[in-house]
């Protein structure tokens, strides 16, 4: 058996892995989609959301009772002693005695990390603000090697919002150590930051910024599309404006064959046309579902059962 | 031309710790990260003239030697910064200070919405780049360039 990359670690931060261990985890993943092994009975996962979520934390629950464990776990901070006072590091003390494994949802940038200075358990970061969401990550990147058959040398265009977005942000720092080239199209207004542009000339990647669909070559693999969302404008014509120029749909998408990749990581508004969920690239609903498959990996893998 | 009072402004230390080479008013920030008692004994020169530098500002502290941690401090704000430890008006120890690979305390993180910003979160940041001077704080991983340093 290959040798666990994940044995007695924390998943905090795409940053934390080499290439190597990405596609050791990607490799991993395969056998969760059909086997439902109960690689993980009589393990209990603590799902701590200090904010809202629903898919990461309903396809962490998913996921670990696939694999045989139990979860608890509360769903915002409201009804925890952190509306009291608590700090972040007491609550985790408290919670690693109840479980083996804790994953954390938190609006504060950094607090993964710091729940896993806080705790022998492993910690799965579930989203870190507005900082990383690295099952996020790994899920797209498993589609991405599902749906092209590698994750190297892809041709990629990301389109919409790439100022906030912490998914494209994370995504995009991973692909640059695969040797893909980038196509980043978007207002300018909702441009990549400055940050990650600098790591992308440092790290060599080919990128393109463009601010039309039309300046995407026909021979991409893959269209990564972004919600762009209203709170970000001040102007509301600006806004529609921006939203339908970004929308794409049988028409604007035809040139790029049938073989693309379609991907989004939802929710969607209206920037992708209702027909294209019948075009054989589009993967979202992929994303979702390989969710739960990338979990149970990383949950096993965490745990050394896989 | 050196100033006619050149003298004057390197008087002998007995016993201490002299910081030479540092960079213009950068001798108060450098005070303040040192932790430097508000009754200790300290010669503060600002804005000399020097050769290599143009300007530059020295520091003077009686009765401390500082560690080499505490002097790879200073380098974060004044990376030419050089060192020698006094004993009985002697130097006994030169020192260049190299930046350490983290720093911790010292440093407010810029990010609002970072963990940090509780004040029971001591903050931790990675030396990422040299020159320039690039950190990266441990754990919202915001990059702060040398303009953005805020000492606490």
């Amino acid at each position: 058996m290959k040798k666990n990359p994940l044995l007695g670690r924390d998943v905090i931060s795409m940053r934390d892995f080499e290439a190597a261990e990405i596609r050791a985890i990607l490799e991993q993943c395969g056998r969760f989609a059909k086997s439902r092994e109960p690689l993980l009975q009589g393990k209990v996962l603590a799902n701590l959301f200090f904010e809202p979520s629903t898919r990461t934390r309903l396809s962490f629950d998913a996921a670990m009772k696939r694999l045989g464990g139990a979860t608890i776990g509360f769903a915002d901070a409201l009804s925890t002693s952190i509306s009291k006072g608590e700090s972040l590091w007491d609550t985790i003390r408290v919670a690693e005695g109840y479980c083996d494994i804790m994953v954390i949802r938190h609006p504060a940038e950094g607090s993964a990390r710091l729940a896993a200075e806080a705790t022998r358990v492993p910690v799965i970061n579930g989203g870190d603000g507005s900082n990383q969401h690295p099952t996020q990550t790994l899920l797209d990147l498993y589609t991405l090697k599902q749906r092209t058959g590698r994750i190297e040398e892809l041709k990629i265009a990301f389109v919409g919002d790439l100022k906030y977005g912490r998914t494209v942000h994370s995504l995009i720092r991973s692909l640059s150590w695969f040797k893909a080239e980038l196509w980043l199209v978007s207002p300018p207004s909702l441009r990549l930051p400055e940050d990650f542009l600098e790591d992308l000339r440092e790290s060599g990647t080919r990128h393109h910024i463009v601010e039309e669909i039309a300046a995407i070559p026909d021979a991409v693999d893959v269209l990564y599309l972004t919600r762009i969302q209203k709170e970000r404008f001040a102007d509301a014509i600006e806004y529609e404006r921006v939203r339908n120029a970004y929308q794409v749909n049988p028409t604007n998408v035809a040139r790029f064959g049938p073989k693309v990749t379609l991907m989004h990581p939802l929710p969607r508004v209206n920037e992708i046309h209702a027909a294209l969920d019948s075009h054989p690239g589009a993967a979202w609903f992929d994303q979702a579902h390989n969710g739960v498959i990338v979990r149970q990996a990383l949950l096993a893998l965490c745990l050394g059962a896989a | 031309m050196k100033p006619a009072n050149a003298k004057m402004q390197v008087s002998a230390l007995r016993s201490g710790t002299v910081i030479d080479h540092l960079g213009p008013r950068t001798a108060f920030k450098a005070l303040k990260i040192l932790g430097v008692a508000a009754d200790a004994t300290v010669l503060i020169g600002v804005n000399l003239d020097s050769g290599k530098l143009g300007k530059k500002d020295i520091l003077k502290i009686e009765g401390r030697e500082l560690t080499d941690d505490e002097m790879n401090k200073v380098a974060l704000l004044s990376p030419q910064a050089t060192f020698s430890i006094i004993r009985d008006f002697a130097v006994v120890k030169k020192f260049r200070p190299t930046l350490p690979a983290t720093v911790e305390g010292l440093i407010r993180c810029v990010n609002p919405a970072c963990v940090t910003q509780d004040p029971r979160v001591t903050g931790r940041f990675l030396v990422v780049g040299k020159e320039p001077l690039k950190l990266r704080c441990y754990f919202c991983e915001r990059s702060l360039r040398e303009n953005e340093i805020e000492f606490l």
